[in-house]
């Protein structure tokens, strides 16, 4: 264990160094020459002034807000002398099997490249080039053929994977009985338990306020409404990230979420963001990439099928093929138990030098990565903006999602935790469930994947993500998805069969996402 | 069933009211009948039903004969062209436009400036040529009067297509009324839809009017928002399918999916809007919403014959520009009813259930109410607030009662209010 001290001082030095050099650095360093033809700076007290001075501008609050989502994302420095790996993850049987994952991702991809003699990489003529600028505001119109490209993995196909996961220094020889675990996740990772997450959760609680319960119609706006509001203006006003972060566990109003979701972001759509996400764009114009026909599919599956999304699959092209390219998204693969995968130009196999990630991102997109996109369009509608939030947010949440690790909020687990909640709090349900091959995790997972996007209603699901932004943390997926099956308990013990079952279950557009949360978490008898 | 009733008492006392017998003369009403579970409908030629809902010409024909008994209802007022027929809406608009200004001055006149500027074609050619001229470089959409479901509809931008089509000679259709010449609109086309996502979308809310004097109007909380299947572009004028969002046109537009569907329920829209200009614009857009149904009404209050038998469920369309303002496309006085999807369906057969509450045929509502499921009271010979009292009228903190695009709790208000309604009965 690192001791407290120098714990804190290498948590400091990492930040420091990923702050120098960077934009905002400079932007102060101008800042504080700037300040100094200003009367109230004397030179005896220079450095006290121009901290005050820094301070009254608002400029410290933004260094804050900047170290606030240093301390979020990174997750802390263990050991001095572990090796890089352990950031990535610490548990060893993990890592491999998220190589091995990895390798047979990657043969997909490359036989679907092989089959039908499609370059990963190539440069476009230029008169497609010229096409493809004139289109990029509406790509949804192009019809490609893509009937031949088949999405390199969908969800049923990783929980296959976890599911047969094992520790190998865990020696479980005794049979299935209620007290072990009947579930499919046959790992020992810890997970917490109903009071722990009451405590985790404490401000969605009975007595206290919250969007998605007490401003509904019934309730006059006066008991929480309208001061919940007023604070999230005065929040927004002070432009603090860490109080927006707590401020959203409570739900965030529809006018201010998209403002208080890039505050806790730290996302400003700074002129050298948007001139990034040009470059981006420029590079998609210049390059094909076999990925693209993968997002492409994708979409045309999934959102644009969607309801509600449909209108949105034009943003959704800018948005991920300009996420693919985007090499600034390696950097969570240092915290990721991923690893980007390689390949070589043409050639020169093996060499390192001619190594390149591939995609540039190095993030395969599979079967509903469109998904994750497809929500925020509903709040951000400038393509440079969207797309900034669209990318912190999945290098701070999504890409737990579909990835093997032991972090608490990775998808092992919440499935771990979804199926131990529902096996302690509804153990009947969990049995007959079971007896009728219906294992609920079979049914529940691809909603936490998603993260819900696409089951629930938008309005709804925009709750449910304030309080991940809240948190920081998934964990609250695999309560609703627990809430979800209490909800439906009583006709679930009637079916008799896994189709029964999914149909129970099948429509979850019609789910209050807060109440379910309260109830479960507390107002149930444990 | 003979004798005089009272109005809003039940007629059977306190026993349990006989089943209503229903009149039909259209295929849509086949829904309505089905609502009620009552029994099948009596034969059209004998006169022995209470309510029908039906096709518009035939009741016209209908109340034009005889009169009704004093408890029969029926699904349309005998002259409600004067409101859906384009040419007539634009004069009615027009006359009430100007009595504003007489009456109370520019700006209160200026709330009737919903509509855009249109002229009666061939009549008024020459004033149109005339506002044509000053304002070059602009798109006029051409439409029929009478048609429905984006048939005969045309834009243009040149004077040449128009004359083109002036030399043509008389349009002559198969009209089921008239043989002559087929009267068409002119009217401004608006050049900057609000877009979504790239694409054009319009509004389509239900209005329910059981009384023009003195006017009683409901507004219901659910509609949609038809979304166009292109992305809108101004360089294709002769591009149907962009610019016309009528579902009916969108279907056969290619690349359509009906699994897909193109509509939004109006509280997606709502939220959209609110989370991307912040809720104090969106409760001016939607109180502007308000002004035109109400304006709308008003303009043909005088005109349209009003008959105590007569409700009539209008199908507003509008158009909401980039500067958020609402524009008011044309007014259906039979709305289509067949469904396009589940959520669909639902929302017409819930919209058809709560008319019928509202029409009353059994006599329950007190005649008090400003809300019945999913319907809230837009107007009772005067504007309704939210909260009860008269004299919050005059106040600044006047709220209307309307919640289009809110939630939609309709069954719990229903089961509330039969409660209590029922309560009442036996004290």
């Amino acid at each position: 264990m690192v001791d407290p001290e120098s714990g804190l001082s290498l948590t400091i030095a990492r930040i420091v160094q990923r702050l120098q050099g960077s934009s905002l650095h400079s932007q102060l360093e101008r800042q504080a020459r700037v300040s100094l033809h200003k009367p109230e700076i004397k030179l005896e007290s220079l450095k006290e002034d121009i901290k005050d001075f820094l301070k009254t501008s608002g400029w410290e609050k933004k260094l804050q807000n900047a170290v606030y989502s240093e301390l979020n994302v990174f997750p802390s420095p263990c050991h001095p002398a572990a090796p890089p790996e352990h950031m990535k993850e610490p548990l060893a049987y993990m890592r491999k099997a998220q190589g091995s994952w990895e390798k047979r991702i990657l043969k997909s991809l490359n036989s679907m490249c092989t089959e039908l003699s499609i370059p990963l990489a190539q440069k476009r003529p230029v008169g497609e080039q010229k096409e493809l600028l004139n289109k990029w505001n509406e790509m949804g119109t192009d019809e490609p053929d893509l009937s031949l490209f088949r999405p390199v993995y969908a969800p049923k196909d990783f929980l296959e994977v976890l599911m047969n996961l094992r520790n190998p220094n865990y020696e479980n020889g005794e049979q299935p009985s209620f007290r072990n675990h009947l579930g499919l996740i046959q790992v020992p990772l810890k997970v917490k338990d109903i009071p722990e997450l009451k405590e985790d959760f404490s401000e969605l609680g009975l007595n206290i306020g919250q969007l998605g319960i007490d401003d509904s119609a019934q309730v006059p706006p006066e008991f929480f409404e309208n001061e919940h509001v007023r604070v999230g203006q005065k929040v927004l006003a002070e432009q603090d990230s860490a109080a927006a972060q707590q401020y959203v566990r409570q739900g965030c109003p529809t006018a201010l979420r998209a403002d208080l979701w890039a505050l806790i972001l730290n996302i400003s759509n700074q002129p050298e963001d948007i001139l990034y996400y040009e470059q981006l764009k420029s590079n998609v114009i210049q390059h094909d990439l076999l990925v693209d026909s993968l997002i492409y599919k994708d979409v045309k599956l999934t959102a644009s099928n969607d309801d509600y999304y449909f209108v949105f699959e034009d943003y959704l092209y800018q948005v991920l093929l300009c996420f693919s390219r985007d090499t600034s998204v390696l950097e969570h693969f240092t915290y990721s138990s991923a690893t980007p995968p390689k390949s070589y130009i043409r050639g020169k196999l093996g060499i390192e030098e001619y190594a390149v990630f591939y995609p540039p991102n190095g993030v395969i997109p599979f079967h509903g990565f469109s998904m994750y996109v497809a929500p925020l369009c509903f709040l951000y509608h400038e393509p440079s903006k969207l797309y900034q939030i669209f990318r912190e947010m999945y290098v701070r949440f999504f890409f737990r999602l579909h990835s093997i690790s032991s972090h608490p909020s990775g998808i092992v687990s919440l499935c771990l935790l979804f199926e131990t909640l529902l096996q302690t709090h509804l153990p009947q349900l969990f049995y007959h469930l079971r007896e009728i091959g219906a294992q609920p995790l079979r049914i529940s997972f691809k909603w936490m994947v998603r993260a819900f996007s696409g089951y629930l209603a938008t309005d709804q699901l925009l709750l449910l993500w304030d309080r991940i932004l809240g948190y920081n943390s998934l964990e609250i997926l695999a309560v609703l998805a627990a809430a979800v099956f209490a909800f439906r308990a009583v006709n679930l013990m009637e079916v008799t069969s896994l189709a029964a079952a999914e149909a129970v279950l099948a429509d979850l557009s019609t789910l209050k996402v807060m109440p379910l949360l309260q109830i479960f978490l507390f107002a149930t008898v444990t | 069933m003979g004798t005089a009733r009272p109005a809003h008492r039940s007629p059977w006392g306190r026993r349990a009211p006989p089943p209503v017998a229903m009149g039909t003369a259209q295929a849509g009403s086949a829904m309505a009948r089905r609502q009620r579970g009552l029994p099948g409908a009596s034969r059209r030629s004998e006169e022995r039903w209470d309510f029908c809902w039906g096709e518009a010409a035939w009741l016209r024909e209908r109340l034009g004969r005889a009169a009704l008994e004093q408890h029969v209802r029926v699904c349309h007022f005998r002259n409600h062209y004067e409101l859906t027929r384009k040419n007539y809406l634009v004069k009615n608009l027009k006359r009430l436009r100007k009595q504003l200004e007489r009456e109370a001055g520019k700006l209160e006149a200026a709330k009737c400036d919903f509509f855009p500027k249109t002229f009666e074609m061939p009549l008024e050619y020459h004033l149109f040529v005339e506002e044509f001229r000053k304002n070059p470089g602009i798109t006029w959409i051409m439409k029929p009067v009478g048609r429905s479901q984006g048939k005969g509809i045309f834009l243009f931008r040149k004077l040449k297509d128009v004359i083109d089509w002036k030399k043509d000679g008389l349009h002559t259709d198969d009209q089921k009324d008239e043989t002559q010449v087929e009267i068409y609109v002119a009217q401004r086309y608006i050049e900057n839809p609000y877009l979504i996502g790239g694409r054009k979308f319009d509004l389509r809310v239900y209005v329910l009017v059981t009384s023009y004097i003195p006017l009683k109007a409901w507004l219901y909380r659910d509609g949609f928002a038809r979304f166009s299947n292109t992305r809108f572009t101004l360089n294709s004028i002769d591009d149907h399918y962009i610019h016309l969002t009528n579902v009916a046109v969108q279907r056969t537009a290619p690349g359509y999916d009906p699994e897909k569907g193109c509509k939004w329920m109006i509280q997606q829209l709502r939220q959209y809007l609110t989370a991307k200009h912040g809720a104090e614009s969106v409760e001016v857009l939607f109180a502007d919403m308000d002004n035109i149904f109400i304006k709308s009404l008003q303009s043909v209050q005088k005109v349209i014959i009003s008959d105590k038998h007569c409700f009539e469920l209008y199908g507003y369309d509008i158009l909401i520009d980039q500067d958020l303002k609402p524009w008011l496309l044309e007014v259906n006085a039979s709305p289509s009813l067949t469904a396009s999807s589940q959520e669909d369906y639902e929302l017409k057969c819930h919209l058809l259930k709560d008319t019928l509450h509202i029409v009353d045929m059994e006599g329950r509502l007190t005649g008090k109410e400003k809300r019945v499921g999913g319907f809230d009271l837009l107007w009772n010979d005067g504007p309704v607030s939210r909260e009860g009292n008269l004299d919050t009228l005059l106040k600044e903190n006047f709220m209307a009662n309307t919640h289009l695009g809110c939630y939609n709790d309709r069954k719990k208000q229903l089961k509330q209010l039969f409660r209590s309604l029922s309560a009442q009965q036996k004290v």
